[in-house]
């Protein structure tokens, strides 16, 4: 009975509509500018859900209104409808296809997610804190400086962020990275970046953490290692002691809270 | 004056209410004073003296309201009393603000409440969306935008989409399985009469000091356990809301597992039912978690037991495994009922039977299932165990197959059928199969680890919540409410006004909730009253979709009401429906059936030769011989 169906001609509808919603939204720069070594992967996967998106949109769109135009009744037509149940080819069918779609996605989100979360041999360790409604950052070193609401960064090494919260929970997001982490109280929260670009950015709280939650920005500067080395030495401040204090276990990659045996 | 205060009813409700809340008053300030402390506590979180009136104060009103009459006297050993004709049934408007136990009167009182919650949270919706029109701060200040959104969120998701579906399933539920009524009637009222607490508590947290709670819908700790007075509000309301919801689930359990008529085996349900059914799964076991959650946080602020106090041994990231527990199966709530409308709908109108209707069922069960294996997807970013996101998101993702299922099945159950777009209904139902497609695509890129970290928490978020709840939920509800509008109040709306208010949502819904996708990815984050400037043009556009879709509701209101009053008169069975509600009189008679029907066939055989629902009472012992086309209505 589906013989009665033009198979090809629909498929070849989803197909040119796949392919022109494609070449549409492709070359938009959906995510704004690339700045780290893991914005371009990030892109790629969005890239390749965007066609296969596309793909399952034509897919609807030429069923539904190829059915639409040609068996809509006709005006004073009172009959049903042929009495088909259903057919149990077509439904393993779209059962089956859509969980390889959906297993491959998975597959490749995890590959691209252990690749940018990969810890290089030498990275930098900034301690990030946060507030209501400001930024600061710790610098490694014998004096432990620290920056207040501007952050930088050496350009082309990976930098590991470690992140602690002072009161609510805030969240750590640089979208020209497209690293997000947010910054527990109590708990120590980690995000690994490698900037590749020069520049300047910003820091963007987007947890809810107030009424100065939309205005809690700091400035990022992405900078030769020479021009950050020489930023950190003019750094007045030490990091006060109950920001240093409040460093705690890392309940994120280790699941063994502190005194239960764990580090 | 004395009849009066004897009778359950308002006067006895407003003194219920008044003596309650006077009875906690008088315990906090007692306990203090004995205590030797000051009689008021005005800390930012405490303030005992409000927070336990607002509990004695609503159970106060329903005891007054007499929403425990009955249990009471039997209890007490005192002859209770029988149902008389006054608790069944309405015969003017005023039978719908009292305690009644008629499940099609609880339908529409649940109907109407939810709505009027819907319109309080688009009205907020509405000066959201202003203040937002431009960069900057214009109309309100930042402390009150945040009240602003939290509770345009907790009204629509707690007194309008998960009640709503609950007053459709009251009306609808009973008479499509041949039952005269729901199995707990007098539970049945109680859940509903804590709904417009619930809603209460929330709209009246305004008036606390310190303004409506501001931490969001999800009132995350420890910005909830530190937060003013009105944080205490939305814990209170969600248990009023809590426990009605999960009442009502109960009830529907028992109901349909127990209360089919004859003949109507499992396979043989509707899917609405079979959708409901799902849904109260899922509400009876994950609502508790919500329950407890919002106890623990205000146990926290009134009572110092720092479960999410990280300074006093608390652990801020459990508030979140415990709150999205129930909160992610509670999307589900939010959809699977809409699924049975839309199952019903586009059935009727395409004239053909449900394209592989057991597939349809076992993927309602699967979603059920695999809903309560997703929760930690909200929490990618939030610093939890890291190992724990790749299972998440596998899961998360082959959530979409039995999601996929269905969207498949209602396109293969239009194909070879006779598919008539005269009732708005069928035009809301062909509509969501476009606009949930989209917000499952979204659905499935926010599953993606990489892809959620760059746009959780931003407008991405926000697109995609409306476009599953708005573009998902609210149509679904549309459709249903057109669908049944004829059998709940007898009259027919009038379809050009419903056909104005279709292309109205639609166009608002796209032009509102598409572009926000396109600012969330480019860097605009969520919950924030200013902007950088360069998404000021979109977010004019977006105001604008958001004004004409507030606008267009206004025509929906209008249709309802005057077509409630002088709509011309429905018949049994203006859609050629199948299922057993369409078979008694529009509105049907009090008890439903003068004898209960029997099931003898599925519910979606049409083009059957001679096949049959059900066999109404009168009608012959015997399956006939000779086949018969529909049945019509038997009043």
């Amino acid at each position: 009975m589906y013989g009665r169906l033009p198979i090809a001609k629909m498929l070849a509808a989803t197909v040119a509509l796949t392919a022109a919603i494609s070449a549409v939204m492709l070359p938009i720069n959906w995510d704004g500018q690339a700045a780290s070594t893991a914005a371009p992967k990030i892109d790629d996967l969005l890239s390749v859900m965007i066609v296969l998106s596309s793909f399952v949109f034509s897919l609807v769109m030429v069923m539904l209104f190829y059915a639409l135009w040609k068996f809509k009744a006709k005006p004073g037509d009172e009959s049903d409808g042929e009495p088909i149940h259903g057919n149990t080819r077509l439904e393993v069918a779209w059962t089956v296809i859509p969980t390889i779609i959906v297993l491959f996605g998975a597959g490749y989100s995890w590959s691209v997610l252990s690749d940018i979360e990969k810890p290089a041999d030498n990275p930098l360790t900034v301690d990030v804190f946060s507030q209501q409604y400001a930024w600061s950052f710790g610098y490694p070193g014998k004096d432990n400086v620290w920056s207040q609401g501007e952050l930088h960064v050496p350009v082309d090494r990976q930098v590991q962020f470690k992140m602690h919260a002072q009161d609510v929970i805030h969240s750590f997001w640089v979208p020209e990275w497209r690293i997000k982490k947010d910054n527990v109280p109590g708990i120590t929260t980690t995000a690994i970046v490698t900037p590749d670009k020069l520049g300047t950015y910003q820091l963007i709280c987007t947890e809810l953490c107030g009424f100065g939650h939309a205005s809690m920005r700091a400035k990022v500067v992405v900078e030769t290692p020479a021009d950050f080395r020489k930023w950190v030495a003019a750094l007045p401040e030490k990091v006060p002691a109950p920001l240093a204090d409040s460093i705690e276990q890392d309940t994120e990659t280790n699941p063994v809270p502190v005194g239960a045996g764990g580090a | 004056m004395v009849a009066a205060i004897k009778q359950p009813g308002w006067i006895r409700g407003a003194l219920g209410a008044i003596l309650g809340a006077a009875f906690g008053f008088a315990l906090v300030v007692a306990l203090r004073k004995a205590s030797g402390l000051p009689a008021y506590q005005t800390e930012q979180t405490g303030y005992p003296q409000v927070v336990v009136p607002l509990i004695s104060g609503p159970l106060g009103f329903l005891l007054g309201f007499g929403c425990f009459d009955y249990w009471l006297r039997w209890a007490a050993g005192m002859p209770t009393i029988p149902e008389d004709h006054s608790q069944h049934g309405a015969k003017s408007w005023k039978d719908y603000f009292r305690f009644n136990t008629d499940h099609k009167v609880i339908g529409i009182q649940y109907i109407c409440t939810t709505f009027f919650f819907f319109f309080v949270g688009g009205l907020m919706a509405m000066l959201i969306r202003a203040e937002l029109a431009q960069p900057g701060t214009q109309i309100v200040d930042a402390a009150t935008y945040n009240s602003l959104f939290s509770t345009h969120a907790v009204l629509m998701i707690f007194v309008f989409v998960i009640p709503v579906f609950a007053g459709i399933a009251n009306y609808v539920l009973p008479l499509m399985i041949g039952a005269p009524d729901m199995a707990f009637p007098r539970l049945n009222a109680l859940s509903f009469w804590m709904l417009p607490l619930a809603g209460l508590l929330f709209i009246g947290s305004f008036l606390a000091p310190g303004g409506a709670f501001d931490a969001g819908w999800t009132g995350y700790a420890p910005l909830s356990t530190g937060a003013p007075l009105g944080q205490s509000f939305f814990n209170l309301g969600v248990q009023f809301a809590g426990a009605s919801s999960i009442a009502t689930a109960l009830n529907f359990l028992v109901t349909i597992i127990t209360m089919r008529a004859p003949g109507m085996t499992f396979w043989r349900m509707p899917l609405l039912v079979w959708a409901n059914l799902s849904t109260s799964l899922l509400v009876v076991a994950a609502t508790p978690f919500i329950a407890g959650a919002q106890f623990m946080v205000l146990f926290d602020r009134a009572l110092h037991t720092n479960f999410f106090e990280f300074a006093g041994g608390g652990d801020v990231v459990s508030y979140q495994h415990i709150f999205w527990f129930y909160s992610h199966p509670a999307v589900y709530i939010m959809m699977l009922p809409g699924f049975g409308i839309i199952s019903e709908v586009i059935s009727t109108h395409a004239r053909k039977p449900i394209f592989g209707y057991r597939l349809m069922a076992l993927a309602l069960i699967g979603i059920v299932v695999l809903s309560y294996s997703v929760w930690a997807h909200h929490m990618f970013v939030a610093g939890m165990f890291s190992w724990l996101r790749v299972p998440m998101m596998i899961t998360t993702l082959l959530i979409a197959v039995p999601t996929g299922i269905k969207i498949f099945s209602w396109i293969g159950t239009l194909y070879f059928g006779k598919i008539h777009t005269y009732s708005t209904a069928m035009l809301f139902a062909l509509a969501f199969i476009v606009t949930f497609t989209i917000g499952g695509i979204s659905g499935v890129m926010l599953g993606m680890v990489p892809i959620d970290i760059h746009v959780s928490d931003t407008y991405f978020i926000v697109a995609h919540i409306h476009f599953v709840l708005f573009g998902g939920s609210v149509f679904t509800i549309f459709a249903g409410i057109y669908h049944w509008f004829p059998k709940m109040t007898g009259r027919m709306y009038d379809e050009r006004l419903g056909r104005v208010h279709f292309w109205g949502t639609l166009f608002g819904t796209w032009v509102t909730f598409i572009p926000m996708h396109w600012v969330g990815m480019d860097g605009m984050p969520r919950r924030v009253a200013d902007y950088a400037t360069q998404f000021g043009e979109w977010n004019l556009l977006i105001s604008c979709g958001a004004f004409i879709l507030g606008a267009v509701q206004l025509v929906f209101l209008y249709n309802m009401i005057v077509s409630w009053r002088f709509g011309p008169r429905a018949e049994a069975n203006p859609w050629r429906a199948n299922s057993i509600e369409w078979l008694v009189s529009s509105p049907p008679p009090i008890y439903n059936f003068d004898e209960i029907p029997r099931v003898v066939g599925g519910p979606y055989e049409f083009g059957v030769p001679g096949a049959r629902h059900a066999i109404m009472a009168g009608e012959g012992v015997e399956a006939p011989a000779k086949p018969e086309p529909t049945v019509v209505g038997s009043s």
